[in-house]
């Protein structure tokens, strides 16, 4: 089965590979950041008591989660120039380039479901905390600062990153609109060389070692968080 | 905003681009139930050979579950459209390459179904292990097989438990049907963005997928939740704790 294997190339395109690499985690790492950043804002706006702040996040967040990624990456290349030009007011604006695009469009796309992990996991937080918080003259802002997400995110923690490394394995589909990240790269060369078999293979295992080890490590960080609850 | 781009004749086909759109929800349907029907088959059997005593069992069941779900979905549509034909032996090789009917269609299925499979197993190895270990000693006092505790004890139990789950991941391969267009098949994200590039109509495309996918996650939540009440356990706090 191997013997028409051509290790080569692997070899000898490395160094394309591994800036496909860093391409992959720069994405991963930075929706990562921006979807829980966002992610926060609308659970705190989906858990409040004013309906002109949990009707639309409530709204964004299922309009984004029965929304296939793809398409979402398809919008905001669409929106994103758009948007620029609406607020530049300059017809001919300069776009900001396909990373940034697709950094916009993973994170917004993340903090849908970031949102609803980070929903729960104040939820998650008993309510004699709140209370306590309020009692003591904490304000709303303190109360959920000091209180309620230090708490809340050390729950969420081993959730999160299984979160991001599904992230990870998402941002292989920013193939559809071309950019060369690691799955991309590896594309690239398959066609170029004519070596599917090989650089896909290959693709899929370095995909599966980082996956695998990656939530080993989850699992044990889930075991040390979990004591003390 | 200007929807009449719907009725205009379309590039190709003879049809509008109304057809077209028409089009990418059946194969859209199509992929993702015959995917679902892969998927719930291979991931129940998979589950329930997680929860068995032996290891010749449990061990395949473990690294297959391992390995569908620790590489991306794409990586795998393209190993079984482009690198299984040509590690199979030959004379397969040959017919999956020139004989196989609509290789992109079926392939995606399988692929699909298989990389579901992997979730759906762990979702039903869970609802087993939920249920309390005196049920299948109780079962297996009264005589029955450890096969008979699986049919008539644990199952019936396990999988009415994980019907939310299982709904989300029923959800989950509509969605991910649409990354069958990398190796060519026209569902509706695909159509979408051919009809906006033929017609430059791209907000008005985008937004008829988008609620057609809406559409399609509101029926099967509600589908399901009905079917959730109807097989409720009577003693359970709704129709199953999470």
């Amino acid at each position: 089965m191997f013997s028409g294997f051509d290790f080569d190339v692997i070899q000898r395109s490395l160094p394309y590979l591994w800036q496909g690499m860093l391409f992959t985690l720069g994405l991963t790492f930075l929706a990562m950041i921006g979807g829980i950043f966002l992610g926060t804002l609308l659970a705190l706006m989906r858990l409040s008591g004013f309906r002109v702040l949990n009707m639309p996040a409530g709204g964004y967040v299922n309009l984004l989660r029965s929304t296939p990624l793809i398409l979402v990456i398809f919008w905001f290349y669409f929106l994103v120039p758009l948007a620029i030009k609406k607020i530049s007011g300059d017809a001919y604006a300069q776009g900001i380039g396909p990373f940034y695009s697709a950094l916009i469009a993973f994170t917004m796309f993340e903090a849908a479901y970031y949102c609803e992990i980070i929903r729960a996991g104040i939820q998650s937080v008993p309510r004699g905390q709140v209370q306590a918080a309020y009692a003591l003259g904490l304000t709303y802002r303190q109360a959920m600062m000091a209180v309620i997400l230090p708490q809340a995110f050390r729950n969420m923690v081993p959730i999160l990153l299984t979160q991001g490394i599904i992230l990870f394995q998402d941002t292989s589909l920013v193939y559809v609109v071309g950019l060369t990240d690691f799955m991309g790269a590896a594309g690239k060369v398959a066609q170029r060389d004519g070596r599917l078999v090989e650089m896909y293979l290959f693709a899929a295992l370095v995909y599966f070692l980082l996956c695998f080890s990656a939530s080993h490590i989850v699992k044990r960080l889930q075991a040390r968080y979990s004591v003390g609850r | 905003m200007d929807f009449s781009v719907f009725f205009q004749p379309a590039f190709s086909g003879g049809g509008i681009y109304l057809d077209w759109v028409l089009s990418g929800i059946k194969w859209t349907l199509l992929v993702s139930i015959l995917s679902w029907i892969i998927a719930f088959t291979a991931g129940s059997v998979l589950g329930v050979l997680r929860t068995t005593q032996l290891t010749v069992l449990r061990a395949p069941a473990a690294v297959y579950v391992e390995v569908f779900r620790n590489v991306p979905l794409l990586v795998q549509m393209f190993i079984w459209y482009f690198v299984l034909p040509e590690i199979v032996p030959k004379s397969m090789g040959d017919w999956l390459k020139t004989r196989m009917p609509m290789p992109e269609f079926w392939n995606a299925v399988l692929c699909l179904g298989f990389y579901t499979a992997s979730r759906v197993a762990e979702q039903v190895r869970s609802g087993i292990q939920s249920i309390p270990k005196g049920q299948t000693e109780a079962g297996l006092a009264m005589g029955l097989t450890r096969l008979q505790v699986y049919r008539h004890v644990l199952l019936p139990m396990a999988y009415r438990i994980i019907i939310p789950p299982l709904t989300s991941e029923f959800l989950t391969i509509f969605k991910n049907s649409s990354v069958a267009l990398t190796i060519g098949v026209l569902e509706l994200t695909a159509q979408a963005r051919q009809i906006s590039e033929y017609t430059f109509r791209t907000f008005e495309v985008f937004t008829v997928a988008t609620v057609v996918y809406v559409l399609i996650t509101l029926t099967v939540t509600v589908a399901m939740r009905e079917l959730e009440k109807k097989v409720r356990v009577p003693g359970y706090i709704g129709s199953a704790g999470k």
